[in-house]
């Protein structure tokens, strides 16, 4: 009882709004929130004094359906008193659709509250934020610590989000057939943004940082279950973030320790090996279609990377695929790591010529590469280049490293 | 021993901002707090809690739907504990979670005139 409650607020939080807001409306989204917190806090409550129920989803599905109906009727009252002139529009107290708790329904809705939250017309921060909330029952507190930030800056961007589904007048409904590509990449995205938020935080929360994940995971999974979404690039998703998650504890030291292990200092052994055969599965289901999605290269390179034998083969492919992965979408990091790849295959000074193109001049990976690429050809510019990029780290950790690059080159003069 | 209601009212308050870590919280401190009263062999009864809906009928035949959203505390469910008195059963009361979340504990005999 003492772990359920949380864990059962966190499974069926999400399911309990999308079913509220598909019955009442998504201008109705804060309400139902409100609605499933206060069964929650009934259950904690009732639950404490007499003990978990036979059936605990069942109990806060019956629960949340008196309360929902009883706002609903009460709102309905005092709109008809009060404001008159809203009697003419949809009046909530005419749903006599019985709210549906049924393992199907709960799918649909949340299916379709997914692509309500990825619509591009709310800010990309706002929808992850709002993805954590209402899709993944996240607490403000547990959204603001992994976006460092506060709840109030929190609360208040997801606020305006909901402002905006209502302004915008985002539906509940799945899109037509031929408009699913197109959304889907957006909650593609979406879910990729959620899924790096996690492993690229810098929230020291490591168990929370594993959540958002797993989150994302889900998420992207449950797009699989469904004909219309289960598409290549859904799935090459799917093996990208399983490729990444094989890793997840071997680049975190030791606990305690914010640290990050770098790639070539991880020990294979914690490598999740199921993960990555998982990621194999998907990679293979993502391989038919026409189109070629960044997905698609970053899985396959990801592939690649947990296998951490050094082989010809592997560094050209990764290059090849780097290259490809530029033309489909350019982004100054995938350049970045081209580079390395560059450097695999071609050696320090093709790589030089390449990396100095990029001038990336305010990013300290930029100028770690750039270190690491004169260590043993230039000193003094290794130096400088390890320099600039301990000045912009953004992290102690990063600093901590890049500073005993440093020491270790200044000893070595 | 005599028996006392033991009745929760609970503040009007924004559960929204709860986090899933507090509710679970909450939880247990129901769950040590009722522990607490049933290991002294004290509860006699924890099943009651009113529905959220209702009427009220007042002189006249004036029938209004309540409970009083005005009301800034509403009564949620109750215990019924043994206790030798009042100050007691009060006794029992204290540490019940609702005093943390604003709400109150009224504390009132049953009466039994058999």
């Amino acid at each position: 009882m003492r772990e359920s409650l949380k864990q059962l607020f966190q499974q069926e939080f999400g399911k309990m709004v999308a079913v509220i807001s598909k019955l009442y409306g998504l201008e109705n989204i804060g309400t139902a929130e409100d609605i499933v917190s206060e069964t929650f806090l009934q259950a904690a409550e009732s639950w404490g004094v007499k003990g978990l129920p036979a059936n605990p989803a069942g109990w806060l599905y019956t629960v949340a359906k008196h309360k929902a109906l009883y706002y609903f009727r009460r709102n309905a009252v005092f709109q008809k008193k009060v404001v008159p002139e809203l009697r003419a529009r949809s009046d909530p107290a005419s749903h006599t659709e019985e709210m549906d708790f049924s393992h199907e329904h709960i799918r649909d809705s949340q299916l379709q509250m997914l692509f309500a939250v990825c619509d591009p017309a709310i800010a990309s921060e706002a929808q992850i934020g709002l993805a954590l909330r209402v899709l993944c029952g996240f607490g403000i507190d547990e959204i603001a610590e992994a976006f460092l930030t506060n709840k109030e800056t929190i609360n208040k961007r997801l606020f305006r989000a909901k402002e905006k589904l209502r302004t915008a007048n985002i539906k509940m409904e799945m899109p037509e057939p031929e408009a699913v590509p197109g959304r889907l990449e957006n909650v593609l995205r979406t879910i990729y943004l959620l899924f790096n938020e996690g492993y690229y935080s810098r929230s020291q929360d490591q168990i929370l940082r594993k959540e958002l994940c797993a989150e994302a995971m889900r998420l992207g999974l449950s797009l699989t279950e469904y004909p219309v979404t289960d598409r290549p690039q859904t799935n090459a998703l799917v093996a990208l973030m399983c490729f990444h998650a094989s890793r997840f504890d071997a680049r975190t030291g030791t606990p305690g320790d914010v640290a990050l292990v770098l790639y070539d200092n991880q020990d294979e052994s914690k490598w999740d090996q199921a993960m990555i055969g998982r990621g194999m599965h998907y990679l293979g289901l993502s391989a038919h279609g026409e189109h070629l999605t960044s997905y698609h290269l970053e899985a396959r390179i990801a592939a690649w990377h947990c296998t951490k034998e050094d082989t010809r083969e592997k560094w050209e492919d990764i290059l090849r695929l780097y290259d490809r992965l530029l033309e489909v979408n350019y982004s100054p990091s995938a350049a970045l790591n081209r580079v390395y790849a560059l450097y695999k295959v071609s050696g320090k000074r093709v790589a030089l010529e390449a990396a100095e193109k990029l001038r990336w001049e305010n990013n300290h990976f930029y100028f770690l590469l750039l270190g690491d690429l004169y260590t043993g050809v230039d000193t003094a510019k290794a130096l400088s280049n390890l320099q600039a990029a301990y000045d912009l780290a953004k992290t102690t950790a990063e600093r901590q490293g890049i500073g005993e690059k440093i020491a270790a080159l200044a000893n070595n003069i | 021993m005599k028996e006392f209601a033991l009745l929760f009212r609970f503040a009007d308050m924004d559960v929204s901002k709860l986090s899933p870590q507090q509710f679970q919280e909450i939880a247990k401190k129901w769950q040590d707090w009722a522990g607490g009263i049933v290991s002294q062999g004290k509860m006699s009864s924890n099943g009651m809690r009113l529905a959220m809906e209702g009427k009220v009928l007042k002189a006249g035949g004036v029938i209004t739907d309540g409970p009083f959203v005005e009301i800034r505390e509403k009564l949620g469910s109750f215990i019924v504990v043994k206790a030798e008195n009042l100050e007691e059963a009060t006794t029992l009361a204290h540490g019940c979670p609702v005093l943390d979340q604003g709400g109150s504990v009224e504390i009132r005999p049953v009466m039994n005139y058999n």
